[in-house]
């Protein structure tokens, strides 16, 4: 199994790289995983955006689509991309400590 | 008397009216089957017509045909369903009562979801092949075309059939090549994926095929719009593919009138328990098929294992039992990778698709995630297996949950 060194502690993560537990997740590991995926700064539109998709999988047991957040978090599809290039879906919910998102089989 | 009612004449439709017209009681039950079209069109055969291995004509059926006598059929479309009072309207306002609701209202193409996609060149230098139209389309333009940049680009998952894409990029590959123009065509794939596939060994292994077969691929590609002047896809992050021929895997979308009933998701897709595939929140409603939200492929062969159990639930549901059955998102899809050798992978919620031997352990005949010959004649077999035994809804020889004996975990 894979594990990162994330908030001073050694973490396991899944098959695509993602933190195995949700539980062990805090905004300072939140940061971390943002760093390596290229991201300095998380600025609150990010936090909106991290917040959303945790409240939607605490609910659900799936973090939501990139249609989904567009339409409910209150950013546009195209700033979506600029805070989190390359899959805004798949990133944020690495970022906010939640499995891939499972909507893209 | 009570009433069974099916919306959706498809795969998924079809079997459950052929399963539960042999359990329900006549005396207790009427079963009624509602959709929009009269022709039930055998849709893994699509991917073929382009490179002019089907006909379209070889691959339509009457839908009436596949549904036992004793099930009423109504061919209209449905304007919404009012779960609260359990009934269905029709399009011409006529109201259904049920007291046992199943959708399987499928999915469809929505390529108007992409700006600029449906605009000039849709039909001419733009084609889908997800549709009789274009698929028939399409095939018409290969005939006479001179090579060029052929881009396969997929707007947004989840899609019907997530394989196809990848099925089409190695049939093209096997097609210019036995036309002997391989060189003048440039065959690209466009996704919002990561790599090839959605998981990761898969990915891995199918991403090889196609860079050994001279296929680009351009991941996390969020495709924003079509640019119908300089012929290119553009991102949302603003970077760019041109193309000469544009094959689009357009949005899919679930039935409007999921929409117009206010049950869907953004999609229209029905939110649907996993394992008891019942409505969310409503009573007396089932989703089968495409029209679920489940975290599935969106396939015929999903829809087939869901039946059992669907079959299983309804059941235990009319029967006062208590629920036993359970689904585990199995799927097991040919995938056919050109000159005659396909490749097959059995997968479900949890466990990704893996290398090894099916159904048998060990022995096969079949191969999964690796080609074969016989992988390919499986896939041409199916269309018999589908028409003959599928859509009735006999037991085939295949374990209806995942098995893991047989795969080899890397």
């Amino acid at each position: 199994m894979q594990t990162a060194i994330l908030g001073g502690k050694t973490l396991a993560l899944d098959a695509d790289g993602n933190l195995a537990d949700r539980k062990e997740w805090n905004e300072e590991v939140a940061r971390e995983i943002a760093a390596t995926e290229g991201i300095a700064e998380l600025t609150p539109q990010h936090w909106a955006v991290i917040n959303f998709m945790r409240s939607v999988f605490e609910k659900e047991g799936d973090s939501p689509s990139i249609r989904r957040l567009t339409k409910e978090s209150g950013v546009d599809t195209k700033t979506l991309y600029q805070l989190f290039p390359k899959g805004p879906a798949k990133k944020a919910a690495r970022i906010a400590g939640l499995p891939k998102p499972k909507g893209c089989i | 008397m009570r009433h069974m009612l099916i919306l959706g004449g498809g795969t998924a439709g079809t079997i459950m009216a052929n399963k539960l017209a042999r359990a329900l009681d006549e005396r207790d039950w009427r079963i009624t089957v509602v959709d929009g079209k009269e022709e039930h069109y055998y849709q893994p055969g699509f991917l073929f017509v382009p490179f002019d291995i089907y006909r379209m004509r070889d691959l339509v059926r009457p839908r009436r045909q596949y549904l036992p006598g004793r099930v009423r059929f109504i061919l209209s479309s449905i304007d919404h369903i009012d779960a609260g009072k359990k009934k269905v309207v029709l399009a011409n306002g006529e109201a259904l009562r049920y007291d046992c609701l199943i959708i399987g209202t499928g999915a469809d193409i929505h390529p108007e979801q992409t700006e600029g996609l449906l605009d000039e060149g849709w039909g001419r230098s733009k084609f889908d092949f997800y549709t009789p139209l274009g698929a028939e389309r399409l095939a018409r333009f290969l005939k006479t075309w001179q090579g060029g940049r052929l881009v396969l680009s997929i707007a947004e998952m989840p899609i019907k059939c997530p394989v196809a894409p990848l099925e089409f990029l190695f049939l093209a590959d096997a097609y210019f090549t036995e036309r002997g123009m391989r060189d003048k065509v440039d065959i690209h794939l466009v996704t919002p994926l990561s790599g090839a596939f959605t998981k990761p060994t898969s990915s891995r292994v199918l991403g090889e095929f196609l860079e050994r077969k001279g296929i680009s691929v351009t991941p996390d590609f969020g495709l924003a719009r079509v640019d119908n002047d300089e012929k290119k896809l553009v991102a949302w992050d603003d970077s760019e593919v041109k193309y000469d021929l544009l094959v689009s895997i357009p949005t899919n979308m679930g039935d409007p009138a999921i929409a117009r009933s206010g049950i869907g998701n953004e999609l229209n897709f029905v939110p649907t328990n996993r394992q008891t595939l019942s409505a969310e929140g409503l009573e007396d409603v089932f989703v089968i098929g495409d029209a679920t939200n489940l975290p599935a492929s969106k396939a015929g062969s999903v829809a087939h294992f869901e039946s059992e159990i669907l079959f299983e639930k309804i059941m235990e549901h009319i029967e006062g039992r208590a629920p036993r059955a359970q689904f585990d998102g199995h799927a097991n899809c040919f995938i056919e990778s050109g000159y005659g050798k396909g490749m097959l992978i059995d997968f479900n919620y949890e466990t990704e698709p893996l290398p090894g031997a099916f159904p048998l352990p060990g022995v096969g005949p079949f191969k999964l995630l690796g080609e074969s010959a016989i992988n390919h004649y499986g896939k041409l077999m199916f269309r018999w297996v589908y028409w003959n035994l599928l859509l009735r809804g006999v037991e085939l020889p295949i374990a209806n949950e995942m098995l893991m004996a047989g795969k080899q975990v890397v």
